[in-house]
């Protein structure tokens, strides 16, 4: 609150502010603010208020005509009592757990490696950088054709690499295979995004604090896991939160890559409401599934974001 | 040259390097590869072993921009000669073109929506957070908090009301609808990020101009906005691509006049089979310009990704 705004607006000599002509500053923050407050009341509050109302009821889109009825937490209670839903869970975690694990162990290795400073680092990072800034509807759809049996480049290479038959392995036709095509697709695309945060955190590091430790003769080892590892960890931890967030929401990638298939072993939770809500049309039911859903990441992020500022404390 | 005890050696900054390089050239090979399959015939496209030299053609691209029908020879005898090198291309396939795809409808659509919620996002994000690093706004912190946790939900979960309000207000299917959608989803990510490149404008900048007799509003858009037209720039391109490439609402909201390009190019099919060469032939299109937005953005694109979380 104490911006150096506030100070300069209550320091003005009273001569200074009789010339400022015009709106009042209070009027003028008004009017810069309220558009945007509308707006995101009208799109992003007013919706939220709307799913929780809804989550109580038995409310179908497709029948409008229909008395809607309020069955009070019967949704919650079915959605959580609901063993289709825990295997959606899984999926999830699955994928949730397995790209970030990659991504961070890659992500890290690679900004590791860009830090050292070699020449022509920064026109490589930015090449590394272009998957994440794509479509990722456009660039799963593409994948599926990478993924083919035989004819695909993925299958050719991993062929050429193991001598396995091409056309003996299908990514995403195959129950065993699927949940890990999602991983491999989900991780080339979004290294970069967890690369160019850690890049940030050890560029943070001054080169003194390596000097020193230079001169206390400690090993490039030491120095790698009592310098640079805990510096950088706040941002690593960062780049997990976002990727956290954005993997639990995933929806685009994988609905273009397997669909949710085969079976429901890529069914993650954005897609199973996905066809709750718009294919099963059982509006008041998944609207209690959003708002599980939303409580979720909110909880989870939070603890997490308490984690984050202990470490950055320390 | 000078020495540094923390400076790794030559041959360790060589052995980094290789590595990097080796990772990016693995990570742009399916991009590559999309716009390669852009230029193959279809039989190409499927060879077995994957071919990477190629005689290229244009037709997947003729393809993509435009519907056929199979016609028998005597039709073909009787229409005359092929015109133009794109209906030629067509004619070697055994095809006449019917009229032009959707593709082009589809694409339009995504400049418009993307351009036109970008520029409302601009507007109303710039003077909101003006106001923010400015002035004394009541619940300042809790509100920027609130616009940022509005992302955490899923799309799906917010698509469900949407849907239901916009099909009350006649918005489903609409460039307006999706203009304002995608603006709403835009205003917390670049109030956040234009707040943190306001507050970086020293507040003595504005001083001097009201001193000088300046109203609040000359001295915002005289002294404020040029000093802030990187990061204004560097916002509003990462509007763009968030508008360009979104898929969720778009598959859910937009069925015809309003479709953008994300829903629709997995959908396009050939007359026998997928039609890989059209549907890469699409993609490239799509996605080369956001390439290109990479390259500019590449000094803001940190700030940009973390919400201003890191600024370098």
């Amino acid at each position: 609150m104490d911006s150096p705004i506030d100070r300069a607006a209550i320091k003005t000599p009273d001569g200074i502010a009789r010339r400022i002509r015009g709106l009042s500053d209070r009027t003028i923050a008004w009017i810069f603010v309220a558009p945007t407050i509308f707006l995101l009341l009208a799109v992003n509050i007013f919706p939220l208020i709307w799913t929780i109302r809804l989550s109580f009821t038995d409310f179908r889109v497709n029948r409008p005509n229909n008395a809607i009825e309020w069955v009070g937490l019967r949704n919650y209670e079915r959605i959580l009592t609901d063993p289709d839903i825990w295997a959606t869970m899984q999926a999830t975690a699955h994928f949730l757990i397995w790209t970030l694990v990659l991504q961070v162990l890659i992500g890290f290795t690679l900004a590791f490696l860009i830090n050292m400073k070699f020449k022509g680092n920064d026109l490589w990072t930015t090449i590394i950088v272009f998957p994440m800034m794509l479509s990722p509807a456009v660039v799963g759809n593409f994948w599926t054709f990478l993924y083919q049996p035989q004819i695909g480049l993925f299958n050719y290479a991993v062929a050429f690499v193991t001598g396995a038959d091409p056309a003996s392995f299908s990514m995403i036709g195959d129950v065993n295979l699927a949940p890990w095509a999602i991983v491999i697709a989900d991780t080339w695309m979004w290294t970069p995004f967890v690369m160019l945060i850690c890049l940030a955190g050890l560029r943070s590091i001054p080169d003194s604090i390596y000097e020193a430790a230079e001169c206390d003769r400690a090993s490039k080892w030491r120095q790698f896991w009592t310098i640079t590892l805990p510096l950088a960890l706040p941002f690593l931890m960062l780049a997990v939160l976002f990727r956290g967030i954005e993997n639990f929401k995933m929806f685009d990638l994988v609905v273009q890559l397997t669909g949710g298939g085969p079976g429901n072993t890529t069914t993650l939770t954005s897609i199973d409401l996905k066809r709750e809500a718009f294919e099963k049309w059982r509006t008041g039911y998944s609207s209690a599934y959003a708002v599980i859903l939303f409580v979720t990441v909110f909880g989870l992020a939070s603890i997490y974001v308490k984690a984050l500022n202990k470490v950055k404390e320390r | 040259m000078s020495f540094s005890v923390t400076e790794p050696s030559r041959g360790t900054k060589w052995f980094a390097g290789l590595l990097v390089v080796g990772y990016a050239i693995i990570t742009l090979i399916p991009l590559l590869w999309i716009v390669a399959t852009g230029f193959k015939s279809p039989t190409d496209s499927i060879a077995y072993p994957p071919i990477v030299v190629f005689e290229p053609t244009l037709e997947g691209y003729v393809n993509l921009f435009t519907d056929r029908t199979r016609a028998t020879p005597e039709m073909l005898e009787a229409a005359g000669p092929p015109t133009t090198w794109y209906e030629e291309i067509t004619r070697n396939r055994g095809t006449v073109i019917s009229g032009p795809s959707r593709y082009g409808e589809r694409f339009l659509n995504s400049v418009i929506i993307g351009f036109g919620s970008t520029a409302l996002t601009m507007i109303l994000g710039t003077a909101a957070a003006y106001a923010f690093s400015r002035f004394r706004v009541p619940l300042k912190d809790d509100l920027l908090f609130f616009i940022l946790s509005t992302r955490m939900m899923p799309p799906i979960a917010v698509a469900i009301p949407i849907f239901l309000m916009f099909r009350n207000l006649g918005l489903n299917d609409t460039h307006l609808g999706m203009i304002l959608l995608y603006t709403a989803v835009n205003l917390s990510l670049s109030v956040w990020l234009l707040k943190g490149f306001i507050d970086e404008i020293p507040i003595e900048y504005e001083e001097a101009a009201l001193i000088d007799g300046y109203t609040r509003f000359q001295a915002f858009y005289k002294v404020v906005l040029p000093q802030a037209a990187t990061g204004i720039a560097s916002t509003a391109i990462f509007c763009l691509i968030f508008a360009w490439n979104e898929y969720a609402f778009a598959v859910l909201l937009t069925s015809g006049t309003a479709q953008t390009a994300p829903p629709f190019i997995p959908t396009i099919i050939g007359t026998s089979g997928k039609d890989w060469p059209a549907v890469a032939a699409g993609a490239t299109i799509f996605l080369v310009p956001v390439m290109v937005f990479t390259v500019l953005l590449r000094k803001h694109l940190l700030r940009g990704i973390t919400f201003g979380a890191v600024r370098k």
